[in-house]
């Protein structure tokens, strides 16, 4: 089926200031996407662009198949779920939910079934003539979700919408919002900047910096394949390891220090030989071992043992360079421990450090 | 499709912008349109009726040669500068009494600030009749058998302009009290505990650290008083109407209602509005530039 | 052993427990006496009317006006209502209260009509060179009237409202509205944006978010506003004179006519019955409002 979204050479300046960059961007049916960015990034602007709570400067906006560049926000065909939930405070929950169906002069019977779908779906029934001040933060995130699924509307828009909820009722909402996509099949963009929210509620992700889209793919290929070292160093926690170095021997090895890695089972491009690169290794994806490996191995030494639970962090030292690497607990080290580091060359990055991007 | 797009971008918010009238008229046509008029129709002879017969500075040099307009200028600085201080002063000083944990502060603030809702009118006319040399504080004092006691401001007029005082500082104390208590509330209560914590006494973190912090207040609260002094109108003309002896409590406004609409000389009188104009820019615009300026590139 | 109990209750000798306070400290009674006194300033002017207006002449002449007056008598408040003159006209100070009423009313609720909507205008719907107007409006705010009566009396002339009602209305409307907008705009721009995004997806419009969503949020503000323009304007004296006619005076007018005239002897009794009767309306609106009064005052304050 054709796109439910699509952003063509969209372009936003405020005075002088460019904040959004000649963007494109399709989001297909019942696709789940996710801007994910840092602060000031401009995601939250292109999704008000998307909404129609911003005149953008050049490019168009289409919707379900039509030109929606300058329709008003109702007129889109979009429903809208904001961070502080922007509640009507004075209205009740049923008010807050039929006041757009109302504007709209949907019929008085439509708005109840309506009403009563919603307020099924999202488990609110009994809070329908409450005020927004009566409820606690999870309900109201619930009723201001009610408000754009009453609209019935193929696209939803959430704006941050889980950042004022603590970190328990975050998990179980980001789950029902799964649940809910799953359920509606709703075409949804959802501005974040927590990874964890995008990693798993995203079907792709959009990874924003400086209002150009840095890269747009599923979630586990910008995971194991960032574009480039932005990408790389903005996803993950703790941050990707990046060792600083340069190829040597036609581009089959990385040196890095005193120590020669090969680079056999690299997944991407003809690496050739570069004097500055940098190789990107996950914290999972080193191997700390007391004894010397078989292959080429980097001498470090253990600074900090983190203990995280389910598994530890270890922050080690290695050629002046500090690492951060994933072990199970069996495997914590003392501080001190001179250790020596494999590094698991298929799931790496390699990228050329001038331009940044992945070779 | 470019001039759909014009059309489009024109109709944008029509309801807004056919709202927005009222403000735009205002500040076009009466706050900038009609303060403009004044000042170019200040260099004419206009009597009766504004003519556009230019004279140059003709109404200036009338104007400062005029020694009714030369004394209200000084009845205006004495005043301004006595007021400005005293209640700046006296404000300040009851902020601080309220600020410090009193008991009944809403009554305390309710007997201070209840004068300012009051008119000038009124309030001139009360003090005008307790001032009163027969029945007011000299009649009574003398009734207490020392007679040769004088206090009788209004009809000297040496004295005049600090019975006008004495009813202005009535009125406007309290709100400037209102307005530095609020500065004061306004600061950050761990100051006071590091203060505390430092052994330095009360009356030096106010001099040393609450005062400079307040700067903010001080300042707006100074253009507030000084905008409102330089209208001066009421209170002058409901306690003494410019006398005694004819002009000993005159002020600028006064001269310029007399010539715009009774003396029908309306040259006169815009040339005195004009120059009251320049003396609130002359406040004015340091003052914006501080508050103001600054803000853009912070 | 011995050396720790020894410790002890050398501890529980010294200070124990909850520090004790004077009431009457020094500090107290300078603090209080202080208070006190500047008090007694403000509310002499307040004491001297009400007893004057109750005294007969031949006491307030003979008598003392600080004192309570040995004979109540109301005879000077009906005077300065129904009879006080001003020039040839006596028919008391009731005519300037209800043509003050008649000014009033209209110029306090269009002037808050129309500021509400500027300041919702300008924090939600602005447009190019909303700022630039807002700030014309201000600085036109510290400006001297002066300097705008007498073009304002031409457009008047020339709308051929000039000395009407009307006239005078929208003069209180133009010269409430700096103070007033700054006000609105201030109090709405507190209210969370997101709240105006969610009413536009909603489908509502101009008119359709001020009325059913800045409205009933923002009670409170317009109470204020009410407070500060009801005073405000009742204390007009400047404006009543320039733009109305003497059948249509407000009562400051009519009032200081009265006291002020020259003809006839002096009632002093039933010009402080004036007096205190043209500072009821706003006297009452400023004890019933309490706080609310002290936020508006404040309000020209605060920076925009």
């Amino acid at each position: 089926m054709g796109n439910s979204i699509e952003v063509k050479d969209l372009t936003l300046n405020f005075g002088s200031i460019s904040v959004l960059k000649n963007m494109n961007l399709d989001v297909a049916e019942g696709e789940f996407v996710v801007l994910l960015g840092p602060s000031g990034c401009g995601k939250s602007t292109l999704l008000n662009c998307l909404a129609g709570l911003l005149d953008i400067t050049d490019g168009q906006i289409w919707i379900k198949g039509k030109n929606v560049t300058w329709a008003e926000p109702s007129e889109r065909g979009i429903g809208m779920v904001f961070q502080s939930y922007a509640l009507y405070p004075q209205m009740t929950v049923r008010g807050n939910l039929s006041f757009g169906l109302k504007n709209a002069k949907v019929p008085q019977a439509e708005i109840d079934k309506r009403i009563a779908r919603a307020a099924e779906i999202l488990q609110i029934q009994p809070l329908l003539d409450r005020k927004p001040a009566a409820l606690s933060g999870g309900q109201r995130q619930r009723v201001a979700i009610g408000r754009a699924l009453v609209r019935d509307v193929d696209v939803f828009l959430f704006d941050e919408p889980l950042s004022n909820l603590d970190a328990k009722l975050r998990s179980e909402l980001r789950v029902e919002i799964k649940r809910l996509h799953n359920q509606l099949g709703n075409t949804m963009v959802y501005v974040t900047h927590d990874q964890i929210e995008a990693l798993t509620l995203a079907d792709r992700i959009a990874v924003m910096k400086g209002g150009v889209i840095q890269q747009l793919a599923e979630p586990l290929e910008i995971y194991n394949r960032p574009s480039n070292l932005f990408v790389a160093g903005f996803i993950g926690s703790p941050s990707m390891n990046f060792l600083k170095g340069r190829t040597v021997e036609g581009g089959r090895a990385f040196q890095f220090g005193a120590t020669k890695i090969d680079l056999a089972g690299y997944d991407g491009g003809a690496v050739l030989e570069r004097d500055q690169a940098i190789l990107g290794v996950r914290p999972e994806h080193i191997t700390v071992s007391t004894s010397p490996l078989s292959g080429p191995s980097i001498p470090a030494e253990v600074e900090i043992d983190e203990h995280l639970g389910a598994d530890s962090l270890l922050w080690l030292k290695a050629e002046g360079a500090n690492l951060s690497v994933r072990v199970p607990v069996e495997g914590r080290l003392p501080p001190g421990t001179k250790v020596h580091l494999g590094l698991d060359i298929p799931k790496a990055s390699l990228f050329d450090a001038k331009t940044e991007q992945r070779i | 499709m470019a001039e759909a797009r014009g059309r489009a971008r024109w109709t944008r918010n029509i309801s807004a912008k056919i709202a927005a009238i009222p403000m735009i008229a205002t500040a076009l046509v009466v706050f900038l349109g009609g303060t403009i008029w004044t000042v170019v129709y200040s260099f004419t002879n206009s009597k009766l009726l504004p003519k556009a017969n230019f004279v140059g500075f003709d109404q200036y040099e009338r104007l400062w040669a005029t020694s009714r307009w030369t004394i209200s200028i000084q009845n205006l600085m004495f005043y301004g500068v006595m007021s400005l201080v005293f209640t700046v002063v006296m404000g300040f000083i009851l902020a601080v009494l309220m600020d410090q944990k009193i008991r009944h502060e809403d009554t305390f603030r309710t007997i201070m600030l209840y004068p300012f809702a009051l008119s000038f009118i009124v309030t001139g006319l009360v003090w005008q009749w307790i001032l009163n040399p027969q029945f007011g504080i000299q009649g009574v004092v003398r009734d207490w058998g020392w007679e040769s006691f004088t206090f009788d401001p209004l009809n000297n007029p040496q004295t005049v302009l600090y019975g006008l005082l004495i009813a202005g500082l009535w009125q406007g104390t309290g709100f400037v009290m209102c307005l530095m208590l609020a500065g004061l509330r306004g600061i950050d209560e761990d100051i006071w505990k590091a203060a505390r914590v430092d052994g330095i006494p009360t009356w030096k973190t106010y001099v040393v650290v609450i005062i400079p912090m307040m700067r903010a207040v001080f300042i707006t609260t100074l253009v507030i008083v000084a905008s409102g002094i330089i209208r001066l109108y009421d209170l002058v003309v409901a306690m003494t109407s410019g006398g005694p002896g004819g002009n000993a409590s005159q002020v600028p406004a006064m001269y310029v209602y007399d010539y715009m609409f009774q003396a029908q000389n309306l040259g006169q009188g815009f040339a005195a509005s004009t120059m009251m104009l320049l003396s609130v820019l002359i406040v004015l615009i340091p003052w914006a530039y501080l508050e103001f300026g600054g803000k853009k590139h912070g | 052993m011995a050396d720790a109990s020894m410790t002890r209750s050398a501890a529980m000798a010294g200070p124990r427990g909850a520090k004790p306070r004077k009431t009457l400290s020094p500090r107290n009674i300078m603090l209080y006496g202080t208070l006190i006194v500047v008090c007694l300033y403000y509310l002499l002017p307040l004491w001297v009317m009400v007893m004057t207006s109750l005294k007969g002449m031949p006491e307030v002449r003979l008598g003392n006006i600080f004192s309570p007056p040995v004979e109540f008598t109301f005879q000077p408040w009906v005077k300065a209502w129904k009879e006080a003159c001003t020039g040839l006209n006596c028919d008391g100070l009731s005519r300037g209260f209800w043509n003050s009423v008649i000014i009033t009313v209209p110029s306090v609720v269009l002037s808050i009509a129309i500021a509400s909507v500027n300041g919702y205008a300008l924090i939600n719907w602005r447009f190019k060179g909303s700022d630039i107007f807002f700030t014309i409006l201000i600085f036109g705010s510290f400006i001297p009237y002066q300097i705008m009566l007498y073009p304002i009396v031409i457009l008047l002339r020339e709308a051929g409202i000039y000395g009407t009602l009307w006239g005078l209305v929208i003069v209180h409307t133009i010269f409430g509205m700096p103070i007033l907008t700054l006000l609105f705009r201030n109090y709405f721009s507190a209210i969370p944006e997101e709240l105006f995004k969610a009413a536009r997806v909603d489908g509502a419009g101009f008119w359709g978010i001020y009325f059913r969503i800045m409205l009933p949020m923002s009670l409170p503000i317009f109470v204020v506003a009410l407070i500060l323009q009801v005073t405000g304007i009742w204390n007009d004296f400047l404006f009543g004179v320039v733009f109305t006619k003497p059948d249509l005076y407000p009562m400051t007018v009519q009032l200081n006519n009265i006291v002020n005239s020259v003809q006839g002897v002096k009632e002093y009794n039933v010009n402080m019955a004036a007096t205190l009767l043209t500072g009821l309306v706003p006297l009452v609106v400023y004890f019933v409002s309490g706080k609310l009064f002290v936020r508006g005052i404040a309000a020209g304050a605060v920076k925009g």
